[in-house]
Formats: structure tokens, C-alpha cells, sequence
């Protein structure tokens, strides 16, 4: 059966439509979206090209830096799903096609910046410095976030949608507070623009000028649906309804990214308030290991992002340009290896939680009711002390 | 004035519940930098019960701040604020309009500190005007307490009188975890000596506010002036009845209950949330399994009723007043 062709094939973007229903000489009916403008500064095709706001000149160490960055992301991200597949880890959530949205602008951060993330966000991470096997610990089930923020300004991953996009608020009102001088940034998707508190947080950060950047990642899909399912408007375009300005770049394209997200960052540094960027990209992967897009999206739309593969544009601006040679290609396969062996040991000798563990930190200062049953079930659990296993910790002692 | 942090007088005072919490306010906002007041309404107008009254003024539009009408992102943001290493005080206006805000206090507030392994503190309070007996329209006379207090990360306090408001809000602030702090909105009006200087007890611990031999009475907020008031109507038909005043509903200081259990034989908890599923079921059920063989009678409850809260003029009958509470007593009595 051939359901696609009876849905119709799907429309991709809501703004793509209305750019099309713009007439020429004709003033549009109120409420009509604006013609979506992306920011671009390398092509599919891997050519650089010029933008009249932003630019970026990076030397050839950082493009390559960047092309690394990308890769090793990749490779960590392809080595986690395979953990997934292999039932180490009991979930992933692949960052596939998103590499040059969450480099450029990991890379455009300085290190007093802090950052809010979704639970997607692992190539933020790599740029922060978090210890990549670190982030496998909550797919894995042994903690629900194994990483101190504070020691690199990267929160901890948050899964309910959007949530976090008030936390990086409240954090830059307190940037502010303290004399300002640091960017916040806040990470989430098209799906979590439809939540309220990502509204909220717009308010919030408009009225008191709050340093953070909204760093939106719209891949297109929020599991199952659309971004026609959540907005009219292309996303960008509602910053000027809270009295902040919005850009739409090209999120596939890392220098564009790493330059409109140094503006921003740069202007909240300054305490010229928040802007929201919205990084045109798309999930090439499933929305997590459990899912299966060939239910929702045609094979078509997959093919068409491939060719504007984040890593493979730079790639061939490296080999046109001649900024990278085959031992630096070479060199690089090999470092993706050693992250990936890595990778995989870490996660096989990842040692899971003390039994008591989930005791632990319920409260910082303490609770009676918790004490009574941390106490309550160590009795029960030493009541097998003296079977034949002697273990007093392990179910062993129940049969 | 410079011998008294509180700015308040010094020594014991006569003083309202409004005043007390907005005094135990005003001394947080003056012993620590990183204290916040936020919420709506609480900075010029200081806020629908004056609770924050002057604050502004003497603090400055960045430490006592109004916020947009938006609940979750009062929370939310007072999250991001603690992470920040702030200590934000903040006010949901009423007990019904908590609820936008729910998603943050459960889902992030209260878990944070344990997703984060104990790296991050959230020393976030939460003051809720709560409760009836004011004649308001619907989504202003509720209990939510029960809502939070299955929830582990929440910490959740509810004072009775002016001297305990001044020093549980002084307690709540110093705590390095999210507190649910309960103000009952009819007794904002009464008066009670509160002493600025005086050593607080722990936050968490009940006390018997009356003794008694025949039966114990447990509330908390709102229901305390109710379980006094029906002490003293019963002693006048010759019953002793002990009144503890719970304080806190999480944690539950079952020790304290349990002594006073022990030696009456028979409980009845009385607040103003309805019954199913309330506060005094659990009560009910751990008293029950730590005094089996003291008991005379079940552990009764009285509450409101399974039913959206009243109209006004209804709200009598909902409300656990003196005559429900003394037929309650009659009815442990009579096992």
C-alpha cells in the first residue's frame, strides 16, 4: 500500500509555501508570513560565499579544526547508536546532520558562556570539553545525568521539551544581575517551540533584556511531525513579535552558524539583550534509536538533505582549496577510530549505580522521610546477609 | 535599627501573619545579597496580600522583581537563577493559579539535584497564599498540598501563627532545597507575639501546641485555629483532647506524633484539602503501622469533600469546622 502517495507527499516548509504564494507588486494579507531569508556562507557545493551582515574568516588551522570537530562528533554519535544496536545502550538519540549547527556554534562560545541543552546536543558538548562517554551514562541507565555543569558551563541534559529555555533564562537574568559580560545560550527544537514555556521564556528574557541566545535547531521533525504541525511562520520571524531580532541560518553550513552565532553571543556579552537563532537544518537519523521514520517521511526528502551534508561541504572546500592534504584525512580516520575504541570500552566498563544509590542526593540538606526508608531497605537487603551467597546486596539471596 | 537585621522591633512584638512573613522577608533580603523576591505584583503594589510590601522601594527593582504573568516562567526562571547562585524567593499569587507552574516544580526543581548527581542546589521557595474562609472566587481557596508532597525533591512547610511565618519563611530561605512554603490566607490577618531574637526549632518538627490525655488532634495552617478552638469547646464537655500542629508535610515529623499517639490512643487529622488521597491518609496509615497496639480507634480524617471546591457561599460546608472536627472526636471517642 502505498500511503505516502495517498497522504500526498509532504510539505517540508510551512514558509517555502507561503514564499511561494507572494505575489509580486501585490502587498500580502495580513498575518502573512515574510519570505524566510537564510544566512549562508558555504554551499552545498562547498564555495564560500558572501553575506552583507555576517562574516567569518577563519585561517586554514581552524577549518580544519572545524572539519575535526565535525567528524569526531559523527563518529562518536555512529559509535553510540551501534552501543544502542548492540544493546549497551538502552536509548540513543543521534545528532545525525546536525554536526554544523552544534559546532559552529559550540565553537562561536567563549568559556564563561554557559550552556542550556536538550538531550541532543553532543556535539555542544564535545566543543564545551564534557568527557564524551560521560554523556552515554543516562542512555545507558546508570545515572540521569553523569556530568558536574559546572565544571564546563554545559548543564545537564534536559529530556521534557523546552523546560531548559527557562532555566538558561533565569541564568542570564542572573548573568545580569552580576554585572552581565557572559553569554547564556539555550538549545531546543521546532518541536519545543510550541511549548509555552519557550513563549515564557521570550517574554522573560525580552522585558529584562537578559543575555542568552536561543539557539533553535529546526531539523524538520519532531519525532513524527512536521515543523508545518507547529508554526505558520517560519521560527525566526516570531522573535520580532516578542522585540528581538531573529536569524534564520543555513544550519547546515558551520561557518554560517559559527558567525550569526558569534554576533549573538557577542551582543548579549554586551547586554544588548537576547536574540533568537534559528539553524535551518535536518535530522538525518531517526528522532531516537526507537523510532522509524520510514513510517512518517519519504526516502526522497533523506536523499535531497544528503547532498547538503554538513561535513561533506566543508570537506570539499578543504580539498578544493588545498587547505588539507590525505595525511590530514588520514590522521583524522584514525583519531575517529581511537574515539570510537574508546567510546566502546568506556561503556563496557561503565559500572552501574550502588544499590543505594537512588538514596543519594534526593535532597541536599536532608530528609527524615528519606532516611526512615534508605534505613528500611538496607535492613531489608542485609536480611540476606547470611544466605550462601553472603552477599547482602544482590537478589542472589531471594531464592 | 542596626541592632535588629529585621528592621522590625526588637525582642518579642505584636504582630499581624502578613506582617511577620513581610519582616522575615525584609531580614533575608538584608543578611543576603543573593536573596530574591519575585512574583507577580509583589514589587510596587507589594503583592495582592502586601505580603512584599515596601520591598521594592528599599531593595531595588533587581532583588524584588515583578515578573510577566506567566507561572512556569516564574519558576522557571527562579531555577535558572539558583543555578545562578541565587536564592529566589517567589510568590504564586494564588493556590490555583499554581498549577501552570506544576511541569517546572515537578519535573525539574524537585530533580535536579539528584539528575545532577548533587553537583547543583536549588534553594528555590515557593510561597502560596492557601486555603478558604476568604469568600473568593473559584481557584483562590485550595489545597494543593498533597499534589507536591508526593513528590520527592519538594520540601513542604505550613505555619499556623505570626511567630512561626517570620521563622519558617527565615528557615525556608536558608534551605539549599526547593521548599513549598504554604501560607494560610485566612489567618493572615491574625495577631501573635513573634520574637526576632528568639533560637528557632528545626523547620521539620511538629509540636504539641496543647496538652491533652484523651485524644489527639493533628492540622496544620489554616485547620490549627480550628483544632485549638475545637480542644477547648471539648474540654468544656469534660474531654482532653492534645492539639499538634504538624508544621510540616514533608517531611511528616511522625516522631512527635507518635509520642502524643502513645499516650491518647486516638487521632483525628484535620485540613482543609480534601480527604482522598490528602495529607492525613498518610499520616493515617504510618501512624496507624507505628502505634497498632496504643490505638483505641481508627485514625479518622476531616477535610474537604471530593469535590471542586465550593462556591463562597458553600464554603462553610466544605471547610473542616468546629462542628465537623467535634463530631469527628466524638465518633474516635466512641470506640
Amino acid at each position: 500500500m502505498d500511503s505516502t502517495a495517498a497522504r500526498g507527499k509532504p510539505r517540508r516548509s510551512s514558509a517555502k509555501r507561503a514564499a511561494k504564494k507572494t505575489q509580486p507588486g501585490k502587498p500580502p494579507a495580513p498575518g502573512t508570513p515574510r519570505a524566510p531569508e537564510m544566512v549562508q556562507l558555504l554551499t552545498p557545493e562547498g564555495e564560500r560565499v558572501e553575506h552583507p551582515d555576517y562574516a567569518v574568516d577563519p585561517t586554514p588551522e581552524e577549518l580544519r579544526g572545524l572539519y575535526r570537530d565535525m567528524v569526531l562528533t559523527r563518529r562518536f554519535d555512529a559509535e553510540a547508536t551501534a552501543l544502542q544496536r548492540q544493546g549497551e545502550l538502552g536509548l540513543w538519540p543521534s545528532l545525525l546532520g546536525q554536526e554544523a549547527a552544534q559546532i559552529g556554534s559550540g565553537r562561536a562560545l567563549h568559556d564563561d558562556d554557559y550552556v542550556f541543552p536538550t538531550y541532543r546536543e553532543h556535539g555542544v558538548a564535545w566543543c564545551r570539553g564534557v568527557d564524551p562517554t560521560k554523556l552515554l551514562g543516562m542512555f545507558r541507565g546508570v545515572n540521569h545525568g553523569g556530568w558536574d555543569p559546572g565544571s564546563n558551563n554545559f548543564h545537564l541534559y534536559t529530556i521534557v521539551i523546552g523546560s531548559q529555555v527557562l532555566h538558561a533564562t533565569g541564568y542570564a537574568m542572573g548573568v545580569a544581575k552580576d554585572g552581565g559580560g557572559q553569554a547564556v545560550i539555550a538549545y531546543f527544537g521546532d518541536g519545543a517551540s510550541s511549548q509555552g514555556d519557550v513563549s515564557e521564556a521570550f517574554t522573560f528574557a525580552a522585558v529584562y533584556q537578559s543575555p542568552v541566545v536561543f539557539f533553535c535547531q529546526n531539523n524538520q521533525w519532531a519525532i513524527s511531525e512536521p515543523t508545518e504541525r507547529q508554526t505558520r511562520v517560519p521560527l525566526y520571524q516570531r522573535a520580532a513579535g516578542f522585540g528581538f531580532p531573529g536569524v534564520r541560518v543555513d544550519g547546515n553550513d558551520v561557518l554560517a552558524v559559527l558567525a550569526v552565532t558569534r554576533a549573538a553571543v557577542e551582543r548579549a556579552r554586551a547586554g544588548e539583550g537576547p536574540m533568537l537563532i534559528e539553524a535551518f537544518t535536518y535530522r538525518m537519523g531517526a528522532h531516537t534509536t526507537s523510532d522509524d521514520p520510514t513510517r512518517y517521511r519519504p526516502s526522497d526528502e533523506l536523499e535531497e538533505w544528503q547532498g547538503k551534508d554538513p561535513l561533506l561541504r566543508l570537506g570539499r572546500l578543504l580539498e578544493r582549496e588545498k587547505l588539507a592534504d590525505a595525511d590530514f584525512f588520514a590522521a583524522l580516520d584514525e583519531e575517529s577510530d581511537r574515539l570510537a575504541r574508546k567510546v566502546r570500552e568506556a561503556i563496557r566498563t561503565m559500572p552501574d549505580p550502588e544499590h543505594m544509590a537512588m538514596f543519594e542526593h534526593v535532597y541536599a540538606d536532608g530528609h527524615a522521610l528519606v532516611d526512615e526508608e534508605r534505613a528500611g531497605y538496607a535492613a531489608y537487603l542485609d536480611s540476606f546477609a547470611d544466605t550462601e551467597t553472603g552477599t547482602g546486596t544482590k537478589n542472589e539471596g531471594v531464592r | 535599627m542596626a541592632a535588629n537585621a529585621g528592621g522590625g522591633p526588637a525582642g518579642p512584638a505584636k504582630m499581624a501573619f502578613s506582617k511577620a512573613l513581610n519582616t522575615s522577608l525584609r531580614t533575608a533580603l538584608e543578611n543576603d545579597p543573593k536573596v530574591l523576591v519575585m512574583g507577580e505584583d509583589v514589587g510596587k503594589l507589594g503583592g495582592v496580600f502586601r505580603i512584599t510590601d515596601g520591598l521594592q522601594k528599599d531593595f531595588g527593582e533587581e532583588r524584588v522583581i515583578d515578573t510577566p504573568l506567566a507561572e512556569s516562567g516564574i519558576i522557571g526562571t527562579a531555577i535558572g537563577l539558583a543555578l545562578r547562585g541565587y536564592r529566589p524567593v517567589t510568590e504564586i499569587q494564588f493556590d490555583g493559579f499554581v498549577f501552570p507552574a506544576y511541569d517546572q516544580i515537578v519535573t525539574q526543581l524537585a530533580k535536579m539535584h539528584a539528575r545532577a548527581l548533587g553537583t547543583v542546589k536549588l534553594p528555590v521557595v515557593i510561597r502560596i497564599p492557601y486555603g478558604g474562609g476568604i469568600g473568593a472566587v473559584e481557584h483562590h481557596s485550595e489545597s494543593p498540598e498533597a499534589l507536591f508532597a508526593h513528590v520527592a525533591g519538594l520540601k513542604i512547610v505550613s505555619p499556623a501563627n505570626p511567630s512561626d511565618a517570620y521563622w519558617m519563611l527565615q528557615q525556608a530561605i536558608e534551605c539549599d532545597d526547593p521548599v513549598i512554603f504554604l501560607e494560610p490566607k485566612a489567618r493572615y490577618w491574625d495577631k501573635g507575639e513573634v520574637d526576632t531574637t528568639a533560637i528557632p526549632g528545626p523547620l521539620h518538627r511538629a509540636r504539641v501546641i496543647r496538652p491533652g490525655t484523651d485524644l489527639t488532634l493533628a492540622a496544620y495552617g489554616p485547620t490549627v485555629k480550628t483544632a485549638l478552638a475545637a480542644a477547648q469547646a471539648a474540654e468544656e464537655e469534660g474531654r482532653s483532647l492534645e492539639v499538634v500542629d504538624l508544621r510540616s508535610i514533608s517531611p511528616v515529623d511522625f516522631d512527635t506524633l507518635q509520642g502524643s499517639v502513645e499516650k491518647t490512643g486516638r487521632l483525628v487529622i484535620v485540613h482543609e484539602a480534601p480527604v482522598f488521597f490528602g495529607a492525613g491518609a498518610e499520616v493515617a496509615a504510618r501512624i496507624t503501622e507505628r502505634c497498632f497496639y496504643h490505638l483505641e480507634a481508627p485514625v479518622l480524617r476531616v477535610g474537604g469533600f471530593h469535590a471542586p471546591y465550593p462556591p463562597a457561599r458553600l464554603e462553610e460546608e466544605y471547610l473542616p469546622g468546629l462542628d465537623r472536627v467535634l463530631d469527628s472526636v466524638d465518633r474516635a471517642l466512641a470506640y
